[in-house]
């Protein structure tokens, strides 16, 4: 058990080690190397070479959503996959058959996405 | 019946996109403004002028040779042929005799600096759909070309090298070999091309039944070059109305079937192989010496009236029109511009597409937008 | 044995020895990003018939650092219509997840600088998917339109190909009867048989969709350079746009390393040192991304929808029962 912990405070090493470095680079030793000059022309964001008209913060197409849904669902189950593939040696036949059923309940959900044209772009 | 198409229930707003002029697909300072929804475009509008210099205008204050150097900046991508469409126009009017030997070298620098400009077009056409390396892959042949101009002409880009009534300068020793020896490596390094760009999946995939009009639409929008025959009609006029020695060689005018971005990419390739097989005649049959200047008088009059011809540019019919009262400077001078007229279609083709397409499709038309803006 | 301390009991030395494996891995990994970086540019130049880089230091080695020192250095432009503080955070999100799944690839036989996790393939994925917010908020947050598009756009693709991915992970995780990368490993080499060959169908698929994650071409569409001009990045500078530099090919890395432990068998190979076969089947990997690049064009936005749910989807689902019915056959 021991292990166990052991490899989860490591991670947590990584996890702050991760934030660290970004946060020392862009706050900490950043401010003293780089100029910071800013004027109203540098701070317009870009557009092609024109004036930027309108504004990015639009209610934006739905389309996206749509495969995010789809994501959750898909996730969602990779994630029962995997307990299941590690335990499939000892749960043997039921358990193929049961995950089986599972797989063609979403199999049927895919197919009613695909009919629906949700996977289109257009 | 699909989820999204329940407008009441999800409203979402459209955005005004800016494309160019400074973007890095636009070829030049073009700007074209789309409504978007999504991804998809609603509607888009040209926005020209950002490279306009006043070509037109500025020629009225010239004698027709001054003129010259202001046509290589037209479409600086093929200046040689817009040199000759210039000349060829005085030259009609006057009624001028070309010696053999310059209007053989000026049909040798035409086809390679078609083949020099259609090979940009392949590379940045590629570079637009997301390909790096056919883009740098053109530049070796196309350097070994501008290489050669330099050599003939003393410029790698505006070239200045014809003159009313024939060159300005012979082809100095060896060049012509050079040129024979370019021809074949052309040919093996386009199969190169073929196989690399023509047989990817991803490419054809992008570029297949995009961007489609027919015969109709085409010539309803004044549309000439590659533009035109990727609709399947067979307008060129190298062959339909012979111009310079073109009726001396042997070559055909490959079309298109389906005016799709496809067929004109597809174009650009086989054109560049019945450049080389002109170049090959020409090489064959230039007389081995003589003159390249025909007999001109010192300052040239044209005389009052007014002339059109068109030769076939590198992207379709570039004319001069002039209209001259006697003297040594045109009254008027009006450029046809074939990459100005290919443009005018794009809205409509644009309607309803998605952003990525816009690439594609605008990349297939080959703009210069020095010609565009003149 | 190095990595025996992990097995025992919390001491002040065994969190020192986390603390210098953690470290360690960083520096490597900044090293191998500068170098992935240089040798990027180098080979698809040479793949191109041009020199790439050489001006900065001895055959140009010293390239990358002279960018990442002008990253440094460069004037922080924050945009003044961006949302402040999502845009600052962004490169943030983007950055740390791609570290932190680095804590759980066996890089060696014992573990010697990372983490033995129980979950470790679970654990990969999960964590890399932050990653998407921060791309996401960073499109969103810059109030430009092509960052807005390429956000929306990033999102969609790698939210797309994590459904395949995560499938094709779960045949080697099947084959091996574990989670944890380095019984997988172990697994491979006690079995003889790199699971590329039993897995090939798997394979294959987590290779689109491991390119695709990693946002490269020819499934680079939220950077697409001719149509977002740089997709989401737009418009950071400087150094926060080096982190999400840092993150891209600290990703690359990463997923070369997955890609290696789990259908490559990972450190296990004749002769040479672990770390070693370690090193050169990641390098292939990597050495493949370029080749990709240098040759494929880039796919459009719906066809690489089109792809991932209804090819890939579908593949990675068949492959998964086959793989499982096999081994059900086999017991």
């Amino acid at each position: 058990m021991q292990s166990y912990w052991h490899a989860y405070l490591f991670v947590v090493v990584f996890a702050v080690l991760g934030v660290l470095l970004p946060v020392g680079a862009l706050w900490g030793i950043g401010p003293l190397l780089r100029p910071n000059r800013p004027t109203a022309g540098k701070q317009t964001t870009y557009e092609s070479g024109v004036d930027p008209f309108g504004d990015a913060h639009v209610r934006y197409n739905a389309r996206y959503y749509l495969f995010a849904l789809m994501f959750v669902v898909f996730d969602v189950e990779t994630l029962f996959l995997y307990p299941w593939a590690v335990s499939l040696k000892k749960l043997g036949l039921f358990a193929f058959a049961e995950m089986v059923l599972f797989l063609i309940l979403l199999v049927i959900g895919w197919v009613y996405a695909w009919r629906k044209k949700v996977l289109e772009w257009n | 019946m699909s989820l999204i198409d329940e407008k009441d229930q999800v409203r979402t707003e459209e955005m005004l996109l800016n494309v160019g002029p400074q973007h890095p697909s636009t070829h030049g300072v073009f700007r074209l403004v789309v409504k978007i929804s999504g991804e998809t475009i609603l509607d888009a509008e040209p926005v020209i002028g950002y490279l306009h210099r006043g070509t037109e205008k500025l020629a009225e204050n010239l004698q027709y040779t001054q003129i010259i150097p202001y046509t290589d900046r037209l479409d600086y991508l093929a200046a040689m042929l817009n040199n000759y469409a210039l000349c060829h126009t005085v030259e009609q009017a006057l009624g001028l005799e070309i010696p053999e030997r310059a209007e053989y070298l000026r049909v040798i620098v035409m086809e390679m600096n078609r083949i020099a400009s259609h090979l940009l077009f392949i590379g940045t056409y590629l570079l637009d759909l997301g390909a790096m390396s056919p883009f740098l892959y053109v530049f070796a042949e196309r350097e070994q070309i501008v290489q050669m101009f330099n050599e003939i002409c003393g410029a790698r880009l505006t070239y200045n090298y014809m003159r009313i009534g024939g060159v300005k300068w012979d082809a100095p020793p060896g060049w012509l070999d050079k040129v024979r020896a370019f021809v074949p490596h052309m040919r093996e390094r386009l199969k190169m091309y073929d196989d690399l760009i023509t047989g990817n999946e991803i490419f054809l995939n992008r570029v297949r039944g995009i961007g489609k009009y027919d015969t109709e639409t085409a010539l309803a929008h004044g549309m000439s070059g590659i533009n035109l025959r990727c609709t399947g009609l067979a307008w060129d006029l190298r062959r339909k109305k012979p111009y310079s020695l073109y009726d001396r060689f042997d070559f055909s005018i490959p079309v298109g079937q389906n005016g799709d971005c496809f067929d004109r990419y597809y174009l650009h390739l086989l054109e560049m192989r019945e450049s080389l097989k002109i170049i090959e005649q020409a090489l064959e049959q230039i007389p081995d010496s003589g003159p390249v200047l025909g007999k001109v008088p010192k300052l040239i009059r044209v005389p009052a009236g007014e002339y059109y011809s068109g030769i076939e540019g590198a992207r379709g019919e570039l004319g001069f029109y002039i209209v001259s009262d006697g003297k040594d400077k045109p009254y008027r001078l009006k450029i046809r511009k074939p990459s100005f007229l290919n443009l005018q279609l794009l809205p409509q083709l644009l309607r309803g597409q998605n952003m990525a397409n816009l690439i594609a499709i605008l990349g297939a038309v080959d703009i210069v937008l020095g010609e565009v803006d003149a | 044995m190095w990595g025996a301390w992990q097995t025992q009991p919390l001491t002040l030395a065994h969190t020192l020895a986390m603390l210098v494996g953690a470290v360690v891995i960083l520096l490597i990994t900044l090293g191998v990003v500068t170098y992935t970086i240089l040798a990027e540019r180098k080979v698809i130049g040479w793949m191109q018939w041009r020199i790439g880089p050489n001006r900065v230091g001895p055959l140009g080695l010293l390239q990358t650092v002279a960018d990442v020192i002008k990253l440094l250095i460069k004037e922080d432009v924050i945009p003044a219509g961006a949302d402040r503080p999502l845009f600052l955070l962004a490169p943030i999100i983007a950055f740390v997840p791609s570290f932190m799944v680095l804590a759980v690839l066996p890089f060696t036989m014992h573990h010697v600088f990372t983490a033995n996790l129980a979950i470790g393939v679970l654990y990969y994925l999960g964590v890399s998917a932050i990653t998407i917010h921060g791309v996401m908020l960073g499109g969103w947050a810059s109030n430009n339109k092509y960052a807005l598009i390429g956000g929306m756009r990033s999102a969609a693709q790698m939210l797309s190909y994590e459904v395949p991915l995560g499938l094709t992970l779960v045949g080697p995780v099947l084959l091996a009867g574990s989670m944890n990368i380095n019984e997988i490993v172990q697994a491979q080499a006690k079995a003889g048989m790199w699971y590329v060959v039993p897995q090939i169908l798997g394979f294959l698929v987590f290779l689109v969709a491991a390119t695709a994650e990693l946002n490269r071409t020819p499934f680079d569409l939220p950077e697409a350079e001719s149509e977002l001009v740089a997709g989401y990045h737009v418009e950071y500078t400087g150094f926060r746009f080096a982190f999400f530099m840092l993150a891209e090919y600290v990703y690359v890395f990463a997923m070369g390393s997955l890609c290696a432990a789990l259908f490559f068998g990972g450190w296990s190979g004749p002769l040479l040192p672990g770390w070693l076969w370690f090193a050169l089947k990641v390098t292939a990997f990597i050495f493949f991304q370029f080749w990709v690049r240098a040759t494929m064009p880039r796919l459009r936005v719906d066809q690489l929808m089109t792809l991932s749910w209804k090819l890939l989807l579908p593949l990675a689902l068949i492959n998964l029962v086959i793989t499982a019915g096999i081994k059900v056959l086999l017991h």
